[in-house]
């Protein structure tokens, strides 16, 4: 890698008037704004998914509450759900992949930066055509309301005779939009990688950040066709009077329950490839040590991503599929273990003998290696489909899906907010804020998903308003509740720390970490060409060649 | 940069690789193995000679139950006999809905199976212990959802014989409760609700014929009392908010006379 890479720009520009600046915001096609902007509209959207999630705590706090309607704590689950898959946790893991992947891959743009721009929008609209539900669910007469069907809609419940109005289409057109948005992003990141990496990136020198977005893109295009296809039929039911789903007319509920699943399973991967791709940087730069296995680490990723794609059943253990079905999705669900195992004791291999520093990134990564483990281990549980019968549909599914996607998926998200915030801003996270954050959150978490597992197991099923006194779940839930706020006021903490690091914290520099991938090697946050020079690389760490010019990576590739 | 102070740089290990590969790959075919049997075993089970057959519908927001061999139809509240040893008498469902989809879950006697519309379902429990079991719908199926509860009472045989032998008969007919039975047959009830041996036959709702026989109203929501069956059928968004049951606005005397002519049915 030749020296004259890291060419840092010059400070640049008088301030603008205000609506300048908001023009070019609106406007932009730079990848790394577009992708600020998806990070900042999925944490407008995580505030009120927050919300949301507290609204049904409270109700659930103890046994015959009426802090709110069946109605209302119906639309709030829906809406939960809904918003934190769509409008959550895809788009901001859009938008690091749409910050990092050009960065990484040292090109100066995403491949088709129009696209992007309209991807983003058509996002972040679509979660906005599903709250406009609020307003207009009942076709703008009488009050609005949003969608009660549950964030799966399963049939016949999101047919016309037992969801009129147009509440439940807001749901439909909402993730019709959204879905489209997130494939032009897949094609997007797709291309960019196979066609925009600088000299010398060798696929097999991508960082694994890269190749695991690249797989995650392929696995959208895969997963959010069917979704797609399935509202559309839907729609169709709805008012054209097709019978797809229509059970009354002969149509097939459990049809929508595959759609719904093929789509549905590959999305957990989806969100948690890239959470592994977050990992796979973090741990080596805070272990000091590189990637332990990364050719391993790479074929991991695409069995994972292969294998996911057969085990969407096992969503369905309890709709009366035969006992070979049933055995054909233990096996492929518990099969998933083995690559998912391999990343856990890779990521362990290269902390071995690493010299660990325990920087905010690093705390949130082992919370996410501990907690995704047992989120692992309680779903092969629940691959056991005679386990499966007693637990799905409980709140012991809902204590294990929240460990991936809390414990897991924000976990590792958090660490990507601590590690990359400082290239995205040119500053710093507070690290005293940052540990509150962390501590608060991990305690938070702990209370609340740790002890959700028990009424589950007790028979407590899930999306209900209320339940009987007397069935040993008021503490239970009580407990359950408090984690919650205490997660929320971690939250609150790291909003916070996002506001006041903007503008008071320590400047970064283009390196802090001491890291070894590209980004680093360009000013924070980067000029809107990324490199004065296009780089060229001779390893998978182009920065640990540059400080270790005696012992460069490249004489072991 | 503190290039003397980095730790060693180890890339990885092919040997290490395969171990945790290989290890793992043989527990899961282990646990496979084992879960395949068991899935096998509860799944593909036949039905012995002695078992009892229920067909299982279920409604927005509640249960109906439905004995094809003993011609007794009932709602909520599922009696079942208990297995003794030698001589089992397992229960086999047979899964309906009419409507949307709900679940079958009493926690301590099964594993739930779904109810879903053109898509008959079947399980079977072998309780091995007297009592009552609480359940509940655990597939979300509407606003009420939450108060679709469900009762098994697993009998000993002679408790089970003599329930058999109430739920068999026709409704008893009170000539105290005439002005009630008046009442319920002018107005709307009978449209939804039926009662044996009445020209009262309606589907919608549950079976009424021996509604004093069940300790619960409204799939499990209430106690099955004199003032909680005057509030169900005045006003059941007091109970049951969302509940497909309408408020039957009825006049104090009507009213009264229903609930005592409901408090006849035995």
């Amino acid at each position: 890698m030749s020296s004259n890479v890291i060419t840092v720009p010059v400070g640049q520009t008088d301030a603008r008037p205000w609506v300048d600046e908001l023009h070019q915001w609106l406007t932009t096609v730079d990848h790394k704004r577009l992708g600020i902007l998806y990070i900042l509209s999925s944490l407008l959207f995580l505030a009120v998914g927050g919300v949301e999630a507290l609204i049904i705590r409270i109700q659930l706090m103890h046994s015959h509450n009426n802090f709110v309607s069946p109605e209302v704590f119906n639309r709030m689950f829906t809406m939960h759900g809904t918003t934190m898959i769509f409008f959550v946790a895809m788009p901001v893991l859009f938008g690091f992949a749409n910050y990092l992947v050009p960065l990484m891959i040292g090109a100066r743009d995403m491949a088709f930066p129009r696209l992007n721009a309209f991807s983003f929008w058509l996002s972040f609209l679509g979660g906005l055509l599903l709250y406009f539900s609020f307003l207009g669910g009942s076709g703008l007469y009488g009050a609005g309301s949003a969608p009660d069907v549950g964030w799966w809609s399963y049939a016949p419940l999101g047919a016309r005779a037992f969801s009129p109005g147009h509440s439940s289409d807001y749901w439909t057109l909402a993730l019709l939009v959204s879905g489209f948005g997130s494939i032009g992003t897949a094609i997007n990141i797709i291309a960019t990688i196979l066609c925009l990496r600088c000299p010398g990136m060798k696929i097999s020198r991508m960082p694994l950040l890269v190749w695991m977005n690249l797989v995650m893109a392929g696995m959208v295009l895969l997963a959010i066709t069917p979704l797609s296809a399935a509202q559309i039929m839907l729609l169709i039911d709805r008012y054209l009077g097709g019978h797809f789903f229509d059970t009354q007319a002969g149509g097939s509920a459990v049809l929508w329950m595959h759609f719904f699943w093929i789509f549905g399973h590959p999305e957990v991967y989806v969100l948690i490839i890239p959470c592994f791709a977050f990992m796979s940087e973090i741990i080596p730069v805070f272990s000091r040590k590189p990637i332990f296995g990364y050719p391993v680490m790479v074929a991991a990723t695409v069995c994972i991503a292969f294998v996911s794609m057969s085990v969407w059943a096992h969503h369905m253990f309890t709709i009366g599929m035969n006992s070979y079905a049933n055995s054909f999705f233990t096996l492929t669900t518990m099969a998933v273990g083995v690559p998912t195992g391999i990343k856990i004791f890779n990521w362990i291999g290269t902390m071995w003998g690493g010299r660990i520093q325990f920087k905010i990134p690093m705390l949130f990564s082992i919370g996410f290696l501990f907690q995704f483990l047992i989120a692992g281990l309680t779903g092969i549980m629940m691959a056991c489909s005679p386990f499966d019968w007693q637990l799905s549909l409980s709140y012991f599914v809902v204590a294990h899906f929240h460990y991936v996607i809390v414990g897991g998926i924000l976990f590792a998200l958090f660490a990507a907010f601590y590690y990359w915030y400082p290239k995205m801003t040119g500053r710093m996270l507070s690290e005293r804020l940052g540990k509150w954050h962390f501590w608060l959150f991990l305690i938070g978490f702990h209370l609340t998903f740790d002890v959700m597992h028990i009424p589950g197991i007790l028979g407590m099923p899930r999306r209900i308003y209320t339940y009987e006194p007397g069935r040993g779940w008021d503490t239970l839930n009580l407990i359950i509740t408090i984690g919650a706020f205490i997660q929320a006021i971690a939250i609150l903490v790291f909003v916070a720390n996002l506001i006041v690091s903007y503008f008071k914290g320590v400047r970064a520099g283009s390196d802090p970490w001491d890291a070894w991938t590209l980004e680093w090697s360009t000013s924070s946050p980067p000029p809107a060409y990324n490199f004065a020079t296009v780089p060229t690389v001779a390893s998978r760490r182009p920065l640990w060649d540059e400080k270790h010019l005696e012992d460069p990576d490249s004489q072991y590739e | 940069m503190d290039g003397g102070r980095e730790p060693a740089q180890v890339y990885g290990s092919m040997q290490i690789e395969l171990a945790w590969t290989i290890i793992p790959t043989l527990i899961v075919v282990v646990l496979f193995l084992a879960t395949a049997r068991v899935i096998h075993a509860i799944q593909d089970a036949p039905e012995p000679a002695g078992a009892l057959d229920v067909i299982a519908i279920g409604h927005q927001y509640w249960w109906e139950f439905r004995y094809p061999k003993l011609g007794i139809v009932t709602a909520n509240e599922l009696h079942i006999p208990v297995s003794v040893s030698g001589h089992p008498t397992p229960t086999f469902l047979q899964l309906l809905s009419v409507d949307t989809d709900h679940s079958f879950w009493v926690p301590q006697l099964a594993g739930k199976t779904d109810l879903i519309p053109n898509h008959p379902n079947r399980m079977w429990m072998d309780p091995q212990r007297t009592g009552v079991f609480l359940g509940q719908c655990a597939q979300y199926c509407g606003t009420q959802h939450a108060k679709m509860l469900l009762r098994v009472s697993v009998d000993g045989p002679e408790d089970f014989a003599s329930w058999v032998h109430v739920q068999q008969k026709l409704a008893v007919e009170d000539a105290g409760a005439i002005a009630g039975r008046r009442v319920f047959e002018r107005n709307a009830c009978m449209n939804c609700h039926a009662v044996g041996g009445t020209p009262a036959n309606g589907r919608f709702g549950p079976d009424l014929t021996h509604l004093m026989s069940r300790a619960t109203i409204a799939a499990g929501a209430a106690e099955n009392n004199h003032d909680n069956l005057r509030l169900w059928i005045q006003k059941p968004s007091a109970i049951k908010p969302g509940s497909l049951m309408p408020a039957m606005k009825l006049s104090d005397a009507d009213l009264n006379a229903v609930v005592s002519y409901m408090e006849t049915l035995r």
